[in-house]
């Protein structure tokens, strides 16, 4: 009896993870590459689904001589998502906290660099002392401008 | 073996989690428009919120193929067809590692031609990706529209360019969406490797002062830890090491060269763009570079063939 439960348990599980994978895709494709016009959008995919609290990385080289806007968007139900760019010594180049969670940046390296991208969910203050937490998705997305 | 609850409690967490996520598909397939993802406020108890924010989600990124033919035409690489993949090739590729690995490297001569407004070429490119991903079961990542809508733009570079971006992304995001995020890093890695490949490919001289397609070759230096990680995360499936063995055999030739990256200095003047100043000291010689070159056609013919 209980095998019959798991075996329900992980069928559902695998569904409703497709189900927020799937709609992450369109969340991506449908409102965060709109953030990077008038750049273009690279073409890689880089979103998941994310709880309050929980963050996650990228690592990338960026290229002397191209601009780049970095797009990090979060869906409506999560609370403030910031964003740092940071060096391979992870000192701090940008954070979108002190530009009142700016959804993007325009940047050029004079020197092709390895860049550190870190994305955090704030907790939602309304639900700060409760067990609640709203997961959602994040996308962080590259632009490049054109000649 | 017998399947046994470890933890009830938790269990019954995850229940219901997943029940949450299931009716939450449910209602939202009634609102096809709908874009945002639904929050769901679940309830769960502090050990597993704890768990739960203890995970760190970590993503290597590689240039694209876009992004890589618009570095090498930024670098002043001249456009050379003679030694791009020639579509011919496709027959020789049955298997879901060549495939893959081609679909990277049509993806890049496709960007590459399309760049330097190469119609034809483009239109060929396009559908030889088409019949890469068809056969990796990517059915819908480029369908008959895309090329005909290639066809209709022939002479507006930026749509497309938009065109590409958007087959990449459904590419890499319906591979992702089917769990089959292996295959999409080697895809990566093989648009990566194609714009080495055309980079060198374009250099004859190295000692040729101020040439950047030289620099950018070296600055892939940079990238080779990401290529190796992002291999890594997948390193259970049997393609992807074999990608990651030949990988590896480049980075003994990049380790032989020494780039030295001075501190960055983020500057914003008043225009909307900030620069992060910095600056680069690259010491290769002509033999290395030679060693590096030969090992990128190595590499690049095994996997074309």
């Amino acid at each position: 009896m209980r095998s019959l439960v798991y075996i329900i348990f992980l069928g559902l599980f695998t569904v409703s993870s497709f189900t927020g994978t799937a709609q992450c895709k369109n969340f991506a494709k449908r409102v965060c590459r709109l953030d990077l016009a008038p750049f273009i959008h690279d073409g890689n995919y880089n979103a998941a689904i994310l709880t309050e609290g929980e963050d996650a990385e990228l690592f990338k080289t960026f290229y002397a001589g191209q601009e780049y806007r970095i797009a990090v968007c979060g869906s409506e139900s999560l609370a403030k998502v910031e964003f740092q760019v940071l060096d391979v010594e992870r000192r701090v180049l940008y954070t979108n906290a002190s530009k009142n969670f700016a959804p993007y940046w325009d940047f050029k390296v004079e020197a092709t660099q390895q860049l550190i991208i870190t994305v955090k969910v704030h907790d939602n203050p309304g639900s700060s002392n409760s067990d609640k937490l709203e997961s959602g998705c994040v996308a962080i997305m590259f632009g490049l401008k054109p000649d | 073996m017998a399947i046994r609850f470890v933890n009830s409690k938790a269990s019954l967490v995850l229940f219901f989690l997943a029940l949450a996520g299931l009716f939450g598909c449910a209602s939202d397939s009634s609102k096809q428009d709908r874009v945002e993802v639904d929050a769901k406020d679940i309830v769960v108890d502090d050990d597993v919120k704890s768990g739960m924010q203890a995970a760190r989600q970590i993503f290597y990124s590689l240039p694209s193929p876009l992004e890589t033919a618009m570095i090498l035409k930024r670098s002043g690489a001249d456009y050379n067809p003679e030694i791009l993949n020639p579509v011919e090739n496709i027959s020789r590729y049955t298997t879901s590692k060549s495939m893959a690995l081609n679909l990277g490297i049509y993806s890049t001569n496709l960007s590459y031609a399309s760049l330097f407004d190469q119609t034809q070429a483009s239109i060929k490119y396009m559908t030889a990706s088409k019949k890469m991903a068809e056969g990796l079961g990517i059915l819908n990542a480029i369908d008959n529209t895309v090329i005909q809508r290639l066809e209709e733009n022939v002479n507006n570079r930026d749509v497309i360019m938009e065109i590409i971006s958007e087959t990449f992304l459904n590419t890499n995001s319906i591979l992702e969406e089917n769990d089959r995020v292996a295959i999409g890093s080697i895809i990566l890695v093989g648009g990566w490797l194609e714009g080495l490949y055309i980079a060198t490919s374009l250099v004859n001289d190295i000692s040729s002062a101020d040439n950047e397609l030289v620099d950018r070759i070296i600055d892939q230096k940079l990238s080779m830890s990401t290529v190796i990680r992002l291999l890594e995360q997948h390193n259970d499936n049997a393609d992807v090491r074999d990608v990651l063995k030949d990988i590896k055999e480049l980075n003994t030739i990049y380790d032989k060269i020494q780039v030295s990256v001075s501190q960055i200095e983020v500057v914003a003047d008043n225009s909307t763009t900030t620069t992060l100043r910095s600056k680069n000291v690259v010491s290769v010689n002509p033999a290395v570079f030679n060693e590096l070159k030969d090992k990128v056609i190595e590499i690049r013919t095994k996997y074309i063939m």
